[in-house]
């Protein structure tokens, strides 16, 4: 089977990309169409004859300054657009009371619940490899850090792709809108084992995440109540997560 | 300086012609910028080889992943059956394509090998203001060129990092297994940052202080504009990377942590300099290339260019918004998402006078009397082929998009329609035109054809499908795209971009043949045998020492009258005095 073009969107702003994308492809589409013509007319009408001449011209300002404002428009309308859809992504980071820690290493991705006390770095966390559990239909945070190189969480699916970078905290988010399993690869050259280096989001719904929380990670060490603990807020890290990039933390 | 006095001087010394040099001051040592040019460009040349043979090999390795690449069974012996690649081999393969490539093949070819060959004879300079520290440019070239190659046979192989070398990973031996090779690839380009600034020094004294009488700086010839400015961006960036070059061996050898967070360091900051100096970089290896076309079309349209002047200014925009855009190549890196909106709206900015040259272009080639030569066929590919380069660019600059594409193999294929599709094309086409000027003989037309258009149709095959990969999400840089479930549907697109990058390499053959043949047997060479104006074509094919007799051309007009109402010719040369010197006036 062929396939030749993006991959199912499943997440939120995944339609504003693909959205964007499409207008992208259209204008770019279009414009070279029309240059691509442009030159294979002047081509065969232009090719030299014997006994014509050819016209003697050094330019034309008018055409100058047209050819030079009409890109300008569509760039300036499309640097709108996607300084729009961008901050929209990027610029803040939504409330949540999921918040998962991804840390690449070599070459393995370390997937970090905070427990049911809501708190990373205490003796409830629980951590997975190459595995993501989290629900559907709600903002998703994710603590991403890198332990010896830069590596990049890259999910096709969710239009996700944020570098992990040794020495920072970098949150990111999602929210995704479709159950399934998501394949979750690393996208920034990380050494030998780069290639092959993925893990699995396993999207859920709100139900099916609740029983895995259970299951897998609100088992507190005197095997307590694990429902009960519905953890509100976000959790707390050692520097703030209330900015959306904070700059450097940790080291 | 007396050199420069003497070489500027309108009139010949008079030991001229007297000057018997030997064979090393002649062919090794020479200060003559016509040697060094050919120097320069054989350097190219022959890197291109080992480059293109690289690119190949992980071609193959991403069709067929783990067989036996045919022919590699006595290199590759580790593996059972011997021949196969493996992934620290996979990523010294295409770290050192793309490193070659970029440092080694283009840059001396168009800055070093035509900015050299192309700026005394076309403003009408002797020689180069500084022959001798000229010289020393390329003999630091050709050491960096071996310590380069150097790397290939140290334990642990090659640097693997990839060419942009991202910190922490280049900075720990551990973290690839490379230790020598990504040593001698940070002395290498600090070798070469130290050639590109004696090479730019000397450019840009040449421009502006040892044009010919008349020679004003709108009278100079557009690809003299884009080396110019390329010389400028030359001694600007490459000091950038030098830098940041030591910064990194430093870490790797001295224990500094420059790069390294455990000692306080910022991996970011390696990505900043890098690309502080990568994208000024990525316009050093296309305005040539640029200006290149710039020449080729009115010559064989016979035309003058169209919008001299918006021409010279868009690329005099180009570099200076080529400083203020490098974030673009940063925008999922970990930077702050509020740096990555200005560097949007700069990289917006830059596609404009991108846009303005190309339609400048398409103007020249309107109403022209087109003649399909060799090198104009190359010209009009570097330009289709720039097209598409550039608006793929616009992709990445729609940041949202960019999160997709990022790392994809889109930025494979962008990058590719820009520096293969662009400069190699460029290149060629200044090859095939410059040709009779610098060795004295014609290029064969009919290999030069079966060099082009299976070139032309290979290179889309090959690099065209790789925008379908980047949208299918396929990354760059991966050993083996079958360890993905997401990408199995795609793999037949890998085997056809294999394919023809196969034909595209085999296609390369009759250039080879083409170059060498021509070299010694290819028909002489008339003064100006493209009939075209420039000044070049008024020195003996090929100009012997001092490129003109007793006395230096005087320049009258514009450099591209083509069908001019004056004369009956269709060419009216910058030399040619006429009778109603108003006329040198236009321009």
């Amino acid at each position: 089977m062929l396939s030749w073009w993006l991959p199912e969107n499943v997440s939120t702003y995944g339609a504003d990309i693909d959205w964007l994308f499409h207008l992208v492809y259209y204008i770019t589409a279009i414009t070279f169409v029309l240059v691509a013509v442009a030159m294979i007319w002047f081509l065969i009408a232009y090719r030299a004859k014997p006994g014509r001449r050819a016209t003697y011209t050094h330019g034309n300002t008018m055409l100058e300054i047209a050819w030079t404002v009409a890109p300008t428009v569509i760039l300036v309308v499309l640097t709108f657009l996607s300084l729009g859809a961008w901050a929209r992504i990027k610029a803040e980071v939504p409330e949540s009371d999921t918040h998962i820690r991804i840390t690449g290493k070599q070459f393995q991705w370390k997937v970090r619940y905070p427990g049911p006390d809501g708190r990373f770095d205490t003796e409830d966390d629980k951590e997975f490899l190459d595995e993501v559990h989290l629900p559907v239909g709600k903002p998703v945070v994710f603590h991403l850090g890198a332990e010896d190189v830069i590596h990049s969480l890259f999910v096709p699916s969710f239009r996700f792709k944020q570098d992990a970078v040794p020495g920072r905290e970098i949150l990111e988010w999602v929210n995704v809108t479709k159950p399934g399993k998501y394949e979750m690869p690393c996208a920034e050259l990380c050494g030998f084992g780069h290639s092959g280096m993925r893990g699995w989001v396993y999207a859920d719904t709100q139900e099916e995440y609740e029983q895995w929380l259970a299951a897998n990670v609100n088992v507190a060490a005197d095997g307590g109540s694990p429902a009960a603990s519905e953890s509100p807020g976000p959790p707390t890290t050692e520097t703030s997560p209330a900015q959306g990039n904070p700059e450097r933390s940790g080291q | 300086m007396s050199a420069t006095v003497v070489a500027h001087g309108s009139k010949a010394p008079a030991h001229a012609e007297h000057h018997e040099l030997g064979f090393v001051r002649t062919y090794l040592f020479s200060t003559d910028h016509k040697m060094i040019a050919r120097q320069f460009l054989f350097l190219g040349l022959f890197m291109m080889i080992i480059g293109g043979l690289l690119a190949l090999v992980v071609r193959w390795q991403l069709a067929w992943p783990e067989t036996p690449i045919p022919g590699l069974a006595w290199l590759l012996t580790e593996t059972t059956p011997p021949g196969i690649l493996q992934p620290p081999e996979y990523n010294m393969a295409f770290t050192m394509h793309a490193t070659i490539m970029i440092f080694f093949v283009i840059m001396p070819i168009l800055a070093g090998a035509f900015g050299n060959f192309l700026i005394p004879l076309m403003i009408g300079a002797r020689d180069m203001a500084f022959p001798f520290l000229n010289m020393l440019s390329f003999w630091v070239a050709a050491v960096s060129g071996v310590l380069m190659l150097a790397g290939f046979f140290v334990d642990g192989g090659h640097a693997a990092a990839g060419w942009t070398s991202y910190a922490p990973l280049s900075a720990v031996a551990d973290y690839t297994g490379v230790n020598w090779g990504q040593n001698l690839w940070c002395i290498s380009l600090f070798v070469l940052g130290v050639s590109s600034m004696m090479g730019a020094i000397n450019y840009i004294t040449t421009v502006i202080n040892m044009r010919a009488p008349g020679m004003t700086l709108f009278r100079m010839p557009l690809v003299i504009w884009s080396l110019f400015i390329t010389a400028i961006l030359l001694l600007l960036a490459l000091p950038v990377l030098t830098s940041a070059a030591a910064m990194l061996l430093f870490d790797r050898t001295l224990g500094t942590h420059w790069f390294l967070p455990s000692g306080g360091g910022e991996p970011l900051l390696w990505q900043h300099l890098f690309w502080f100096f990568g994208h000024p970089e990525v316009y050093i290896l296309i305005l040539p290339a640029m200006g290149i076309a710039s020449e080729i079309l009115p010559v064989f349209a016979r035309k003058p260019v169209f919008g001299y002047h918006a021409m010279a200014f868009s690329m005099i925009g180009i570099a200076f918004l080529s400083w203020i855009v490098y974030g673009h190549h940063m925008f999922v890196s970990g930077m702050n998402p509020a740096l990555g909106m200005a560097f949007t709206v700069s990289t917006m900015i830059i596609a404009v006078p991108s846009a303005i040259k190309t339609f400048n272009w398409l103007g020249t080639l309107w109403g022209g009397q087109i003649r399909f030569t060799v090198p104009m066929l190359n010209g009009l590919a570097f330009v289709s082929m720039f097209v598409i380069g550039g608006l793929s660019g616009i992709f990445m600059a729609a940041t949202p998009v960019d999160i997709f594409i990022q790392d994809t193999y889109f930025i494979v294929a962008h990058i590719h329609y820009v520096v293969f599709g662009g400069s190699i094309f460029g290149a060629f086409a200044a090859i095939y035109y410059w040709f009779p000027k610098m060795f004295g003989r014609m290029m064969n037309t009919a290999l030069g054809h079966l060099h082009f258009w299976p070139t032309f149709i290979f290179f889309n095959l090959t690099f065209f499908p790789m925008h379908i990969l980047g949208i299918g999400g396929h990354m760059r840089r991966i050993y083996n795209p079958l360890q993905y479930d997401f990408l199995q549907g795609l793999q037949h697109w890998n085997v056809l971009i294999t394919v023809s990058a196969l034909l595209l390499g085999v296609a390369q053959i009759p250039f080879v043949i083409n170059f060498f043949w021509s070299l010694f047997a290819g028909q002489r060479a008339p003064e100006n045998p493209w009939q075209a104006t420039t000044l070049e074509w008024t020195a003996p094919s090929p100009p012997p020492h001092l490129n003109w007799g007793a006395h230096l051309p005087t320049v009258y007009r514009g450099p591209y009258e083509y069908s001019s109402p004056e004369v009956p010719e269709d060419y009216l040369p910058q030399t040619r005095a006429l009778a109603r010197t108003a006329a040198g006036r236009r321009h």
